[in-house]
This record gives C-alpha cells, structure tokens and sequence, in this order.
C-alpha cells in the first residue's frame, strides 16, 4: 500500500475556490515538494462531487476517501496518514448512506471536461451587480496591474501567458500589446470587438450579457499596457441585452473611479464608451471597424500601416475581441505561468464554443485547448441530437471556417491544428451536423452569407463570391456542369488570393473544405442530379416504402399539403404532385418508411439507380 | 459612490462576498434564475413571475431570490439553480410553471430536492 502512487484531489468546483481550495491545494504541494514525496504523492485538481456546503473537498485514491472542511493546515496530516496506510478521522466525510439520485456535475460528461476561466462567473452573479463580480475577485487584476506593475510588466505577462486573440486569427495578445506599447503618441486607442456575427456563434453576447465587468476590467488592464487613454467596446444593435449590461458596468465602474481619471490612485487614465455597429460582417474586420467608429462606411484599408501604428483616427490602436479581454484578468491575478497550466503548447489556456446544430447539448461550454473534438462533440455536447442519426461533419469558423468530418474527429482543438484541416479555429461557433445536412447546400448557404456582406471594395471578393452562389445555385437546382467543381477551386484560390481582408481571404473556406471531404456530394449533385438528403428539392423526391410502413397515419396528419394518402393500417403514398418537400412526414415517421429517392422532375438512369440503393 | 483605492476594493471585496452569502445575511437560500438573452427567449422572465408569485402566496421570505446570466445549457433553458442550506447548488431545466410550482413545494418549502426534475447537482469547476 505504502508504495502506491497517492492521488490527492482538491476539488476546483466554484463553490471550493470560494471557500478557499486554491490554498488547500497549494498547502498539499508544498507539503509534498519540503518533504521530497513527489514520486509518492500526486496532488491535482478533481471535479465536483455534489458535497459543496462541505468544502473544500478533498479525495484521496487508493480508497476514495472524502473530506471535507479542509483548511490548508491539514494537509501535512492528510498526507501523514495515507503514507501509513491509514485514514485521518478527524476530516473524514461520510456519504448519506442513500446517495442523491442527481447526478454531480464531476459525473456529468457535459461538465465534466469544462474548465471555466473565461466563464467563471457563469450564472454566479447578477450581471448588473459591479459588487457581485467585485465579491468574487473582481477588478482585483487591474489592480495588481495599475497599482504594483509596470506598463512593461503587464505586457510580459500576458506574451509568457501565451493567451492568443480569441477572435479568430489566433495572434498572439502580448505582442500586439507590445507593438502598440512602443508606438509613441499623444493619443492612443483600446477598442473591443463585439461585433460577432458569424451565424451560429453566441460565445460574445453571453460574455458580455453575464459577465460585463469581466470585459472592462480586461481592457483596463490593455490600457495600461499599451498607455491608451481612451476606450471603445463595438457592439451590434442586434444585442439590446449585452449593450445594456455593459453601458451599467461602465457607469457603475467609472462611479467607483474603476474607469475616468486616475484609475486606483495609479495616475493611469481610461475612459470606455460603447458604439454601436449596424451588423455589417465585415466591420468585425479590424481596420473596417476602426472605419465605422470613425463614422464612415465600413470598410477595410490595407495594411501596412498596422492599426498599433495608425489606426482609429491615425492614431495607435489594439483591437482584442471581448473573450480575449475576458481572459487577461486572471492571467495579472494567478500570473502567466497559471494561465499555461492548460492548453497545449502553442495554444494556452481554453477556449470558449458556442455547440449548435444537430447536437444534443446546445450552450456555451469552455474547455482546455488541446482537447479532442471528438470529446466536445459526443461528451461535452452529448452526440447527435436526434435518435439514429449519424455525425457527419462539423463547421468550425462560421462563413470563413470549414467542415471537419467525421475521420477527423480525433483532431485536437488548438488553432494549428484545426488550421491543418482547413477549417479555423474561429471565435468559437461550432455547428454540428447530422447526416440529414447536405453538403452541398451548407457551402451555398455559407458563400449565400459572405456574398451578401462582402463589402464591394475588392471585386474578385464582390464579384467572385456571387459567380460561385450562382455555380452552388445551379448545381443545388440542377443545373450543374463537368467541370463546376474545378471552376469553384479557380474561383476560390483567385479570391482567396487576391482579396484585401480576411472576409475575402476566407470566404471559400467553406466551398474547398466540403469540396475537399464531400467531393462525392458534389458529383452526384452535378452528375446524377441526385441529392440523397434530399435538402436540394430540385434533386431529390420522397415516397413511402410501402414494406416499412404500417399505415398509422401519422405523416398523413402532419402533412400541410394534405399529399399522403392510404387506408387505415395500409402503407401510405405520397401524391407526388402536390408534395412540397418540406421534410415533415420524413421527420415525424417513426418507422423510416419514408424514402429519399431521385428527382421527380428527372428520370436520369443513374440517379434512379442511385435512389434505388438508398 | 467615492473613488476607490486598490486597498478600497480588498475591502469591498470581503464586504461584498460577505454580501453574497445568503447563510451570513440570515437567509435560508438562494434561488437564480438565468436570464440571458437565451433565458428570456424560452420564456425565463415568465417563469420568474410565476416563482415570486409563489413564493409570495406561501408567505415565504427567508430567500434570496435573484437573476444572473445564461448557465450555459441553452437548450434546456428556461433554467434555475436553487441552493438551500447545508445543500449543494442544484439546477432544474425545461421550467414550466406546474415544475415550478413542485419545487417550490418540495425543494424551496419541503427543503427536499426534487430528484425527478434536477438536471445536475454540485458546483462548474474553474481555475
């Protein structure tokens, strides 16, 4: 027993930290290292067990011994007792003999994989509250920041934190904290971007509708280490919510003295004001956005010059997306070391997905870098939301990301390697989708999206995004060539060549990835004019396979078109003509009886056969 | 309020975390309902009158009944974390005023969590 590797878990659940877990923790591992026991004792961080009012908890293995109360004076006795085998009484906890039937959030997949750094005060405070967040640390790094480091000092941490700007493009935070430190000038700005809008990502507007604070007191901090004196957050009409959470926390902080004139004492000035976008895509681009604050069309410059050297107004600027300025906080409180403590190597800390789509568990989650997708998507998410239904791809990045499929799932989520799949990491949208998702049609909605937003200044983004709507409309209606798949990676290396900024450079991201990992979709799109999911109407029919149906009617209820007919009991038919394909009977029926088959419009052989095999 | 100083805002702090802890300002427990943007869509704001009204009705005063952000599961939202006494934080999804109406009975009233309701038990780990 004695030589048995003892794992010592202090548990991280937010009620323990509260309660003072960090120091327990730390006790143990001092306790550990001053009597040279690292080879025999592990200490760690464990979940939660559902025993908070009896915090801090700590588990011991072998043995799975709880206790409860633990203040960091314990810990030499804790550990004493286990070397020899034994168990400390005193601190022990006892289980009710009748353990809760609700499942704990260390036994949930869902939470079980969750670390919340940029969430930690997820659901914990009244976001209106500045006292609430100050209760659980708040502005306590923008403290330390102003009033014990220097302006050097604040940009060092956050470049050895190595936290990446969570936007999407994944620069590094420190060094673009670093250039713009170094730009002289008799005014430099610190700008927020909150103008998300990639369609399924909500990652921004949660941060800032239930933790505001969070946000200002990370671009307090930026302040001080680029020396700006002024601030604006950009955010989008479209979030009444956020920007009215965040224009309280600027008048509660700037009551306290937490924003205006000499912030704390230290003699650093910043004032924050919000401005609100009209959600055009492209001025979540950087120097498009600088553009619409400044009160003209939003659109995007090139650079050279860098916005750290001319940006808003000409004048140095560092624009940081609201998750990025949510995580500096901790990084000045805990240090740069901390921060490292998870992620992976060249992707520090976590990261924050908006899981949507054909998933189960659809919410916010934060988990390490560095974790398997697989893991966020059948674990943390739950699997595919609907009963016998198989993953088929992801879309990562929204309209400038890409569709990982299922053969790559094992890919683990930091922005290299996300990149190496011809996705990108993003801001954080995730959308899921089943095998009921054309692919196809998925590609045409996305570049729908960016043809729409892009902002008409460089034409090969302008004209070139339209030609390939209308070659995925052709193909999706039927009217696809030889030859349109290899017109579409022309068109998109051109764009993606040829383009002033990232909306251009990305927009075929999600046409190459799907032509890339669903190639066969598109040829039987164009060749076979056959759509086997049966999205693109044009390409496809449903029909009742009269051995599978039982005759019980549901379908012919729910049909609006009335179009199923059948006798009590005896397989249905679907009267072809006046089906408006809406998916309704293939969703409600419970049997799988209904049947995508070829084209009612087409009696192509191949797409007959093809149908016939479905 | 006065301007704060860096040592201000420790004391603050203690004072306000002193504040948050329903078991020191003499209250039994905490209820919180998650109004993000989310929240409020699957209809939070409904379930919050019905909860009040409830409450009210039974005469119950000895909890802090308040609001915070999207818990994270919007899917299952409208959503509620209750935490009495002695009890770990526990969240109750899909709300609908006949759920509510048995907690208060059963978990806010009875002190009993309701197990046939909860969705999960214990605190998020962070850090």
């Amino acid at each position: 027993m004695a030589n048995d590797l003892i794992q010592i878990s202090v548990c991280s659940g937010t009620g323990c930290l509260d309660a003072g877990s960090l120091l327990v923790r730390t006790a143990f591992e001092d306790h550990v290292r001053s009597q040279g026991l690292e080879k025999t004792v592990a200490v760690n961080f464990g979940g939660c067990a559902g025993t908070c009012p009896q915090g801090p908890v700590v588990t011991v293995e072998p043995g799975g011994v709880l206790y409860h109360g633990v203040q960091p004076g314990d810990a030499a006795a804790i550990v004493g007792e286990h070397l020899k085998g034994g168990v400390l009484d005193r601190l022990r906890y006892e289980p009710p003999e009748e353990p809760s039937k609700i499942p704990s959030t260390g036994a949930l997949p869902l939470y079980r994989h969750q670390v919340l750094r940029v969430l930690r005060n997820k659901g914990l405070i009244d976001p209106e509250s500045m006292e609430e967040y100050i209760a659980r640390d708040g502005y306590q790094g923008a403290a330390k920041a102003l009033t014990q480091m220097t302006a050097e000092e604040v940009v060092a941490t956050v470049k050895n934190s190595g936290l990446r700007g969570r936007g999407g493009a994944g620069f590094p935070t420190g060094l673009k904290w670093e250039f713009a430190s170094k730009s002289v000038a008799d005014q430099k700005y610190l700008l927020c971007n909150g103008d998300e809008g990639d369609p399924g990502a909500f990652m921004d507007r949660s941060v800032m509708e239930a933790d505001p604070h969070s946000v200002v007191e990370g671009m307090i901090i930026g302040s001080r280490a680029i020396g700006a004196t002024k601030g604006v957050i950009y955010v989008r009409a479209e979030y009444p919510l956020a920007v009215k959470r965040l224009q309280k926390a600027i008048d509660d902080a700037t009551a306290a003295g937490l924003l205006g004139k000499n912030i704390l004492g230290s003699g650093h000035d910043f004032e924050l004001s919000i401005y609100l976008g009209a959600g055009a895509f492209v001025c979540g681009e950087e120097t498009a956005l600088m553009r619409s604050i400044e009160g003209k069309r939003g659109m995007p410059r090139p650079r050279p010059p860098f916005p750290a050297h001319k940006g808003l107004w000409d004048k140095p600027t560092v624009l940081n997306n609201v998750e990025t300025y949510a995580n500096v906080p901790p990084i000045l409180l805990h240090g740069a070391d901390w921060y490292r403590s998870l992620g992976t190597q060249k992707s520090a800390g976590t990261k924050v997905f908006a899981l949507t789509g054909a998933i189960k568990n659809v919410g916010l989650v934060e988990v390490p870098m560095g974790i398997p997708l697989r893991t966020i998507i059948y674990e943390v998410g739950g699997g595919i939301g609907k009963k016998n239904k198989k993953f088929k791809a992801v879309q990562m990045g929204g309209p400038s990301g890409g569709c990982i499929p299922e053969h790559l799932l094992d890919t683990a989520v930091d922005f290299d390697s996300i990149n190496a799949t011809g996705a990108i990491m993003g801001s954080g949208g995730m959308v899921v989708m089943d095998e009921d998702n054309c692919m196809v049609s998925l590609a045409k909605f996305f570049l729908g999206f960016t043809a729409d937003e892009s902002c008409g200044k460089c034409p090969p983004c302008r004209v070139g995004t339209r030609v390939m709507l209308d070659l995925l409309t052709d193909i999706t209606e039927g009217r696809g060539k030889p030859g349109d798949i290899e017109t579409l990676i022309d068109i998109c290396d051109d764009i993606k060549n040829t383009s002033l900024c990232g909306l251009g450079q990305t927009a075929p991201n999600p046409v190459l990835t799907t032509i890339r990992y669903f190639r066969d979709e598109y040829e039987s799109h164009i060749h076979d004019k056959w759509c086997k999911t049966g999205i693109c109407r044009d390409l496809a029919s449903f029909e009742i396979d009269p051995e599978i149906c039982t005759g019980c009617g549901v379908c012919a209820r729910a049909c609006p078109q009335e179009a199923i007919v059948g006798e009590k009991k005896k397989p249905h038919r679907i009267i072809q003509e006046l089906c408006i394909q809406c998916r309704t009977c293939y969703d409600k029926c419970k049997f799988n009886s209904i049947q995508i088959k070829a084209s009612r419009k087409l009696t192509g052989v191949a797409a007959a056969a093809e149908g016939g095999k479905h | 309020m006065s301007k704060l100083t860096a040592e201000d805002l420790v004391r603050l702090r203690d004072k306000a975390r002193a504040a948050m802890d329903f078991e020191k300002q003499g209250y039994r427990g905490k209820v919180v309902m998650h109004t993000g943007t989310c929240g409020i869509a699957a209809g939070a704001e409904k379930v919050m009158a019905v909860l009040t009204a409830e409450l009210k009705e039974r005469n119950v005063t000895d909890l802090v009944v308040t609001t915070s952000g999207c818990a994270g599961i919007c899917s299952r939202e409208p959503l509620m974390t209750v935490q009495l006494k002695g009890q770990s934080p526990v969240k109750y999804t899909e709300l609908t005023e006949a759920k509510v109406k048995s907690i208060v009975e059963e978990h806010l009233v009875g002190g009993q969590p309701v197990e046939k309701l909860a969705f999960v038990m214990g605190c998020e780990a962070a850090y």
